[in-house]
């Protein structure tokens, strides 16, 4: 099966990392990582400061080159030969800790600056959205809930709703993999419930890889966690059995 | 909301009104000075108005807007110069006369410094912040010493026009006929701009104002982006400087002149920069200011100065912030 955004899932994964390291000056940022996310999984990793998580989402985007190992996007797309801009437009969007949006603009431009299409000066001039464009602002504000403010500056939105808008900016990309770096943080509880709901929604139709230190919030969502340490996977499975798996209560759950 | 939109409306109406009717108080007045004030007024808005599009909209500091400006005035200059003369401006490889026909002349100028800001933009756009100004400082300054040094040319006098270019029909040497025709391409600039700033392309501009990176990351090319709008600034001020240049009849290296860029900038900021209205309310209290302060005292630039500052301190977005009352967003 190959998919519209060129990602052959064939096996049913979307993304490989094998054997991975990462070093800056002598410091072992990633030590023989290896970790595979299934095509339409929504797959939840922690891991105390320093486990690697950021760099693992920098060599996924091409932003950090590894010593070593192996990146592949699908069967074969290999990430470590392509530019940030070429993983991007094969379908790989990051979502940063601090939401990015463009704060003088409103809610529907935002949106419409991110979608995926003709992004020329001359088309730009002149370009007018066609119905096609408008369904597909209007379906990704009805995802991220903010039918009603598509009006507003964005500027204008609580912390929690940038966070959705930064997602639906995402979704206008038609990523095939989101990585998520922290979305709850600094969110109120209604907030990251309703976080939680839109992101389990985007499930099947995108794999979704979401870093986060909340543990309630992990908890809400996460069918699959990946806990790391010090580089490397620690361990693997539901939340229930990384809880207790006995490595994991010793190096992170410190009980 | 809808209020704020009004005042908008109404302050953008009673300009309107006012420049349109401004001819009739003149002769009512008996001032015929008052239309050639406000002819200056209108080529300076539309100077600021062409400079705001990328200061206030696409947040490109530009020092050097005035090489643009000098630039279209050359153009007439040069072209009128070799008429008085009866020179050939060109003999090879081909022969060009110089000339006075209005359409061809603005219509060069206006080429002519989009060709000259696509240079220089080219080049300045490779930098950001302080370096952007100072590199577009650096070029103004190189085209003013340029024609300080073009003795053929006036050199540091400068060209004298013995008349203003020809249109037809219309009566370029009449006052008031110029002072509509001014009228006349401020408001059409203005229109096209807004048409721009409101287009995907200006959302994109504003957006690389906000933050560079994350528009590039969203896979806009944000350099031919910033130099088209540059581009099209520069144009803009071309044909305020074509028009300036018959205005005053009269070219010179000191419209090249940084301090030139500079008040420019000052009627920009004094206005309200980014909208499109402030930098005409702008250019129309700097001149008026300049105009009556000086009558009384030559140090009318001390009086002037805490002017601006009280202006830019409490008000958001200039004298058009102040008048709508509320902070005003992007238009």
């Amino acid at each position: 099966m190959q998919h519209a955004a060129g990602v052959d899932t064939s096996h049913g994964v979307i993304l490989y990392l094998e054997k991975i390291s990462v070093s800056f000056e002598g410091f072992k940022a990633l030590n023989d990582l290896t970790l595979y996310i299934d095509d339409g999984e929504l797959r939840c990793i922690i891991g105390p400061n320093g486990a690697g998580k950021t760099t693992m989402m920098d060599v996924i985007t091409g932003k950090t080159r590894p010593d070593s190992g192996l990146a592949y996007f699908g069967q074969s797309a290999n990430l470590l030969e392509m530019s940030d801009n070429e993983i991007v437009l094969a379908g790989v969007g990051r979502k940063f800790q601090k939401p990015t949006v463009f704060e003088e603009h409103t809610v529907f431009e935002n949106l419409e600056l991110a979608m995926k299409t003709n992004k020329g000066v001359w088309h730009t001039l002149f370009a007018v959205l066609n119905s096609e464009e408008h369904d597909r602002i209007d379906q990704t504000l009805e995802t991220i809930g903010l039918q009603e403010r598509i009006h507003d500056r964005a500027g204008l939105l609580s912390h929690g709703q940038k966070q959705w808008l930064e997602i639906g900016m995402l979704l206008m990309q038609d990523p095939k993999l989101l990585l998520v770096d922290e979305p709850v943080a600094g969110m109120t509880p209604q907030e990251m419930e309703r976080t939680a709901e839109l992101l389990e929604s985007l499930a099947g139709q995108h794999s979704v890889v979401v870093v986060e230190h909340d543990m309630e919030f992990i908890r809400s969502i996460a069918k699959k966690v990946t806990v790391l340490h010090e580089g490397s996977v620690l361990a693997e499975g539901t939340m229930d059995e990384v809880q207790n798996n006995q490595q994991v209560m010793e190096v992170y759950l410190g009980n | 909301m809808r209020f704020i939109k009004n005042r908008r409306t109404l302050i953008t109406g009673a300009s309107f009104l006012f420049f349109l009717l401004l001819p009739l108080i003149a002769s009512a007045l008996g001032d015929a000075y008052l239309v050639t004030l406000f002819t200056r007024i209108l080529i300076y808005a539309l100077a600021a108005v062409s400079l705001d599009l990328i200061l206030g909209y696409g947040g490109m500091n530009s020092l050097g807007h005035t090489a643009f400006f000098g630039t279209g005035a050359y153009v007439v200059g040069i072209l009128a110069f070799h008429i008085q003369e009866e020179t050939l401006f060109l003999s090879w490889p081909i022969e060009l006369s110089g000339s006075s026909n209005a359409i061809l002349v603005w219509l060069l100028a206006v080429l002519f410094s989009a060709f000259m800001s696509g240079l220089i933009g080219a080049l300045s756009l490779r930098t950001t912040g302080i370096q952007f100004i100072m590199i577009t400082l650096a070029f103004a300054q190189m085209l003013y010493y340029l024609f300080v040094s073009l003795e053929a040319y006036g050199g540091d006098d400068g060209i004298s026009l013995w008349a203003r270019n020809k249109l037809p029909i219309f009566d370029t040497a009449d006052d008031t006929s110029f002072y509509y025709l001014c009228l006349g391409f401020l408001v059409i600039f203005v229109f096209l701009s807004y048409r721009l700033v409101h287009s995907h392309f200006g959302r994109v501009i504003r957006g690389a104002k906000q933050n560079l990176q994350r528009m590039q990351s969203l896979g806009f090319p944000i350099y031919r982006y910033q130099l088209v709008c540059f581009i099209i600034a520069g144009a803009g001020a071309g044909l305020a400087g074509a028009l300036m240049a018959n205005q005053s009849e009269f070219v010179s290296p000191g419209l090249l002149h940084w301090t030139h860029s500079g008040e420019m900038m000052i009627m920009v900021l004094l206005g309200g920069m980014g909208t499109l209205i402030g930098p005409i309310l702008g250019a129309t209290a700097l001149l008026l200011l300049e105009e009556f302060l000086s009558v009384y005292t030559e140090h009318w630039m001390a009086f002037l100065g805490p002017f601006l500052i009280i202006v830019v301190l409490f008000a958001k977005r200039g004298l058009y912030g102040l008048l709508t009352g509320k902070e005003v967003n992007d238009e």
